[in-house]
């Protein structure tokens, strides 16, 4: 797959303080790549830097092969859908989508034809006259979309554009952009704080902290196999336990829990563990594990995703453990003690 | 609860009366006072009847309603002037430096108001004058060797109008623009929009109601002046102002005084009006 857009550390500093840092990496055409990092991380700054409203300190932008430096964002094949989606309230919806179409001096019947596909391609036809300030949320949210995306831009840089929708709007728009997406073939550079928003559409993902990237990764894998601390503990959910010493296969936590993790080439400092890696109950053939006594202190349920909060036996250790999608376990409740399993992988250290 | 209601209803009135008894004592009851005398005459003994006979003088005397077709042309281009003149400022105000810096100056913006129109006024008649500071210092440094006219001239009056009313199209103008979210004018520019494009497809309609009613208040002020036409103008510029304190002071004779004055009125309202159709602005949207 080619190459749509590379980075080469890219740097941007501002007086006294360095929002990226060296960010290198590459978008394949027609991907869906995420920026996933916490507010302040510099992800804002690096979309700016690729759109071309912010000059970069140092570092080289490409796309398709192309060099952007110096090349001013209206000139740049790159669109953007602005965090506060950034519509023009006194222009309607069809104005507003036909508005970027109008400045490149195209005939009236194409703009026409253009503005008309894309409406209907974001299921907004018939709305064309309405005022955008007479949308909902999700009907701005694609006016937005619609107004970017009609320009054909090699990417689409999308700033945090479901922040402001309430849950059950965002779960619905999330589907509906990965659709999108899928359909038009567009690239798509999607910038949030959100990692399930990240998880869910992306082909790729990079986690950013503090003005670099930690993990560039499918979804899978950075959830599977976090390559920092930092990516294990802000990517889904994780217990977390600082270790004390390892000796030879052997790690031991701070309260004093002793597990087994082979393969260890350093002196790791913290442990990372998913609630959903543990194994209740796990049978007696299996190997490779730790094998431990937990003791339950409340069930914390939430349907599908319901946990429990148990303490470990030998240690003390308060560890989250989810609960399997089976009747198994249905009835354990505080005060029970139960056999839990962990295998080595999925003990990841730091 | 009745007597919640009954409390608020004192209350209520209490708030209202200051500016009940402001508009009837002070604009409602000396308007109609002057609608009647418009349509007053006097006999020689002194008995008051019923005539139209002020307001035919408007419009047979070609003096009278070329004065005002001049004066209003005169407002209408003062206006487009104070728009022209302080759209940067307030662009710059809002935009284009720090918050910090931009209260700092916006408020010595207002300093010309703190001294009074008659002061500021003068001053330009000392800048303009033929010993003023720009003929002194235009001779000084040998590009005239004599002054160049500038005082008791349309010129001198334009300023004078245009400086006393420019801070009244500042203000909401620049009240608009600082509800003017930065990312419209990136998104435009990331559209492929040129600065040109973004002043005028973006910032001027989003500015239009700002725009409007410091139009407004600019052209009622400037049309409504007395003070700069009469001090700066020349004898060529007769405002419409100056004939109607003619009629009331010189001549003395009040009833015509009050026709030219509702006439002042009426017409200024109805330029108005047709650029509040013309623009298609509406006035409710305006006042916002």
């Amino acid at each position: 797959m080619s190459k749509i857009l590379e980075i080469k550390n890219l740097t941007k500093k501002f007086k006294d303080f360095t929002a990226v840092k060296k960010v290198s990496f590459d978008v394949d055409e027609g991907g869906f790549f995420s920026i996933l990092g916490p507010s302040g991380c510099g992800k804002t700054t690096l979309l700016r830097m690729i759109s071309g409203f912010i000059k970069e300190s140092h570092g080289e932008i490409f796309i398709r092969g192309e060099s952007m430096n110096g090349i001013p964002p209206e000139h740049r094949p790159v669109n953007i859908v602005f965090q506060s989606l950034a519509l023009f309230p006194m222009m309607n919806v069809r104005e507003n989508v036909a508005f970027g179409l109008k400045r490149q001096k195209l005939k009236k019947a194409e703009v026409d034809d253009r503005v008309a596909d894309m409406l209907a391609r974001v299921s907004l036809q018939g709305f064309e006259k309405k005022k955008v300030t007479e949308l909902s949320g999700g009907q701005r949210q694609r006016v937005a979309i619609a107004r970017s995306l009609v320009m054909k831009p090699s990417i689409l840089l999308l700033d945090e554009p479901l922040g402001a929708l309430d849950r059950k709007l965002r779960e619905h728009m999330k589907i509906e952009l990965k659709l999108l997406q899928k359909e038009l073939g567009t690239t798509f550079i999607y910038i949030t704080h959100d990692q399930s928003e990240a998880l869910v559409m992306s082909d790729k993902v990079a986690v950013m902290n503090k003005g670099r990237f930690e993990q560039i990764d499918t979804p899978r894998n950075l959830y599977k196999n976090p390559k920092t601390a930092f990516v294990a503990g802000f990517v889904g959910e994780s217990n977390r336990l600082e270790l004390k010493d390892r000796d030879g296969d052997f790690i031991t936590t701070k309260n004093g829990w002793r597990l087994e993790k082979q393969g260890l080439d350093f002196n790791p400092e913290v442990l990372y563990v998913r609630p959903e890696a543990f194994i209740l109950a796990p049978t007696e053939d299996l190997t490779g594990i730790n094998r431990f006594n937990v003791k339950i202190k409340t069930v914390l349920f939430d349907g599908s995703n319901t946990k429990v909060s148990a303490i470990e036996s030998t240690s003390g250790a308060v560890i989250l453990i989810s609960l399997p999608q089976n009747a198994k376990f249905e009835n354990l409740k505080e005060g029970d003690t139960v056999e839990v399993g962990i295998n080595y992988d999925n003990l990841k250290c730091y | 609860m009745m007597e919640n209601k009954k409390g608020f209803n004192i209350t209520f009135y209490l708030l209202i009366l200051p500016v009940l008894l402001w508009l009837i004592v002070l604009i409602v009851l000396p308007h109609i006072y002057l609608l009647i005398s418009s349509f007053q005459g006097e006999t020689d003994s002194g008995a008051s009847f019923f005539t139209l006979e002020h307001y035919e003088t408007f419009f047979k005397n070609k003096i009278y309603w070329l004065t005002f077709v001049n004066t209003a042309a005169y407002a209408i281009g003062i206006t487009v002037l104070a728009f022209i003149v302080t759209f940067p400022v307030a662009f710059y105000l809002t935009k284009v430096i720090s918050k910090k810096y931009a209260s700092f100056l916006a408020l010595l913006l207002l300093i010309p108001l703190w001294v009074g129109e008659l002061v500021t006024v003068y001053g330009w008649m000392i800048i303009l004058g033929d010993h003023g500071v720009i003929n002194e210092f235009l001779i000084y440094i040998g590009l005239i060797d004599k002054p160049i006219e500038m005082l008791y001239t349309n010129f001198s009056m334009t300023i004078g109008l245009l400086y006393v009313s420019m801070l009244f199209m500042v203000v909401p103008i620049m009240s608009t623009l600082e509800s003017l979210d930065d990312s419209l004018i990136e998104a435009a520019s990331d559209l492929g929009a040129s600065k040109w494009t973004i002043f005028t497809k973006i910032i001027i309609p989003y500015s239009m109601p700002g725009i409007t009613s410091g139009g407004i208040i600019v052209f009622m002020l400037v049309i409504g002046d007395y003070v700069a036409p009469d001090i700066l103008g020349g004898k060529s510029s007769l405002w419409f102002t100056e004939q109607i304190y003619n009629e009331f002071l010189s001549t003395l004779d009040w009833g015509q005084g009050a026709a030219f004055g509702f006439l002042l009125l009426m017409i200024s309202s109805s330029i108005i009006w047709i650029a509040l159709k013309l623009s298609g602005q509406k006035l409710e949207r305006v006042g916002s």
